[in-house]
């Protein structure tokens, strides 16, 4: 079992034929993913490094049954690319793409309610369900499959934790990275209800870090519905107020959002705490018994 | 991005939101002009990117136009030291001139996002010109919330019940109800991330104004607001955060002595927190990005390296779409070209890590490595501290 993403997964790549979209569809597909085909409007019918193109994801979704979208368009155009994606009804949306206005996602935000439609990210490495399918940036060899669920808001910082779990002989379920941005599709509570319901899924590792309030709410949700051990660890401890630290959602504005007060909601949740980032593999296998 | 006051009132004035008349100086003598035209008291105010500068001595009232030019004079050049500012002040280049309003009444109204909902909320109190963070605190039942409809935007219905809420009445609740639509629009319009208004005042005369303007802007966004880029002020942010932003890098300057330079803001976050774990203080947070080239881990490599409180550098890197290969060859120029004046510890993994290592040790450059972001933090604490 995994979430998100399986064997079953049929990828369709919006923006395909930009450096970013055919890199890493190329990417995904020889990691074993099935990639369909991409879009990009005004070259459908055409060919893109071996992969179809069509102009819009509802001919994809008509031609190749196509049920997951993978999305690599810029900026300006990336919160209309979700809704085309959202409005042919495909189920999974992945956005990379980082820097999409918050005004424009707060529409697109607004606009999937009314569908079927999931939205990972934007802003974030994708899903990586191993040995199944890889949907994103991620680096697919340092992945392994296994008991661990892991959700991040960062993407580097998961590669991290992937890579400590592999290299202790501890695979993953699947991995979501849910993105930095201050508007996402998806929560930490949407992924832990996932995971909570996957019955491979033994241990659950969260990476939060400062801004907002999604990992208070996990916190929140943890101690209602999660009855599988969760690991968390919080970057940021040493962010300064008021400065975004990369990631548009990473800052604390009026004194909130700090590492301090999500670790201790956490904490409190019955969640096993990692103060140091070097620790955090060795922290999943604690709870694993081995 | 951050405006100046005078530079978000004229953005006000634009979209219809009452301010005082006023005009900007850079010099007493202009400052004296402006109020000149003005007549009467006015209000002479440092215009700088941080708040508390009532407190500080960065706002001084004048009765006339030399009072106003003395005043200039003394807030022009001069350190502004707020809770806000770095430690060591902001220097004050120049000075907003307003007529100064007979006050009534002081109210509070400003909008940003709601993370939590995902859209955009208004917010009003009566308690106007007081931090807002201590009203929410103390007595939050003070602040009103409406929040927007994700696509219909502020109904004009919602204004009326903020302005209600805030005790207006007759002319005033008319104005009132127009300024609150008129601030949605210019939030939205100019894809603001905060716009506020503290105070916002009832003058004896029956006039709603909004007597301070503090807009914040949507930096995903400015690439849209030309007009918006035009205002921005380089000398309120520190010269290696402007060096950095140039080149497309993430850099935030901070006050300690281990220069960090990472891949990815959370990892560089953590990365951060692991220097403090070992007992050592970061100097930066430096983000190179995913698919950061040699020519940008160069730049990167040179904007820490010339903080000079830097000791020693940690470069923790987990390629994915950045390989280890390219981040070595990177390194290795940037060393190579600038000298290499400082230690420094590189700990990678992932992508072509292999490949990367043999280059590092290949290079003939005295480089120390670390297996894992644990080794790395210790050693680079303790090269620092060695070189301070």
């Amino acid at each position: 079992m995994s979430i998100l993403v399986n064997k079953a997964t049929r990828v369709v790549v919006q923006g395909i034929t930009g450096r970013e979209g055919a890199f890493h569809a190329a990417r995904c597909k020889e990691y074993g993913t099935t990639v369909v085909g991409g879009v990009t409007p005004g070259k459908g019918g055409t060919t893109h490094e071996g992969f179809p193109v069509w102009n819009t994801v509802a001919d994809a979704v008509a031609a190749a049954g196509a049920n997951c979208s993978l999305i690599f368009v810029p900026p300006a155009a990336a919160a209309d690319a979700i809704m085309e994606a959202a409005a042919a009804g495909v189920p999974l949306i992945v956005c990379i793409t980082e820097g999409i206005p918050v005004g424009d996602m707060v529409r697109a935000r607004h606009f999937l309610q009314g569908t079927a439609s999931r939205l990972v990210g934007p802003n974030c490495p994708g899903v990586i369900t191993p040995g199944q399918a890889k949907v994103g940036i991620m680096p697919g060899h340092i992945h392994t499959p296994g008991p661990v669920g892991v959700v991040s808001r960062s993407g580097t910082l998961t590669y991290e934790v992937v890579g400590q779990l592999t290299g202790r002989g501890i695979g993953q379920t699947s991995c979501i990275g849910i993105g930095g941005d201050a508007v996402t599709g998806t929560s930490f509570v949407n992924v832990l209800g996932l995971f909570s319901d996957d019955p491979e899924t033994r241990a659950i590792m969260m990476i939060g870090e400062i801004g907002g309030t999604a990992e208070e709410e996990a916190a929140a949700f943890i101690t209602s519905h999660v009855r599988k051990p969760v690991v968390a660890f919080i970057c940021g401890q040493t962010a300064p107020p008021g400065r975004r630290m990369g990631h548009a959602g990473a800052i604390i504005a009026g004194g909130k959002g700090t590492a301090a007060e999500k670790m201790q909601a956490l904490e409190a949740a019955g969640a096993t705490l990692v103060r140091s980032p070097a620790d955090m593999g060795a922290s999943v296998a604690r709870v694993l018994g081995r | 991005m951050k405006v100046h006051e005078y530079q978000a009132k004229a953005l006000l004035r634009e979209f219809g939101v009452p301010v005082p008349e006023g005009g900007v100086a850079t010099t007493p003598a202009e400052a004296r002009a402006v109020a000149a035209r003005l007549g009467g008291k006015v209000v002479v105010k440092a215009q700088v990117h941080a708040g508390g500068r009532g407190k500080a001595g960065g706002i001084k009232l004048g009765d006339d136009a030399a009072a106003a030019e003395a005043a200039a004079r003394q807030i022009l050049g001069m350190r502004l030291k707020t809770p806000q500012t770095p430690p060591e002040g902001i220097q004050v280049r120049s000075v907003l001139v307003e007529e100064a309003s007979a006050i009534e009444r002081e109210l509070y109204l400003s909008i940003t996002l709601d993370r939590a909902r995902a859209t955009h909320v208004v917010m009003a109190s009566q308690a106007g010109g007081m931090e807002i963070e201590e009203v929410a605190a103390r007595t939050p039942e003070k602040i009103l919330r409406e929040w927007t409809h994700p696509a219909l935007g502020l109904g004009a219905w919602q204004a009326r019940r903020l302005a209600f809420g805030l005790g207006l009445a007759g002319d005033p609740f008319k104005q009132g109800v127009g300024l609150i639509r008129s601030l949605f629009a210019l939030y939205l319009g100019k894809d603001c991330s905060l716009a506020e208004i503290n105070p916002l005042v009832v003058t004896r005369d029956g006039r709603v104004l909004a007597l301070d303007a503090k807009l914040n802007f949507d930096d995903s966004a400015l690439s849209r607001h030309t007009e918006i880029t035009a205002l921005r002020d380089i000398h309120e942010e520190d010269p290696l955060d402007v060096e950095a932003s140039k080149h497309s890098l993430n850099y935030i300057k901070l006050d300690g002595n281990v220069g960090c330079m990472v891949n990815g803001a959370g990892l560089a976050m953590a990365t951060m927190d692991i220097i403090k774990l070992a007992g050592g203080e970061p100097a930066n947070f430096l983000d190179v990005g995913g698919g950061a080239s040699p020519a940008q881990i160069e730049n990167a490599f040179r904007i820490l390296s010339s903080d000079a409180a830097v000791k020693a550098v940690f470069i923790n890197v987990f390629g994915g779409i950045l390989r280890c290969d390219r981040l070595a060859e990177g390194v290795i120029a940037a060393v190579k070209t600038l000298g290499l004046r400082l230690p420094v510890v590189v700990r990678m993994e992932g992508t072509n890590v292999e490949l990367g290592k043999k280059m590092l040790a290949e290079s003939g450059l005295q480089l120390a490595t670390a297996d894992d972001m644990g080794e790395g933090a210790r050693k680079v604490v303790a090269l620092a501290r060695e070189a301070a």
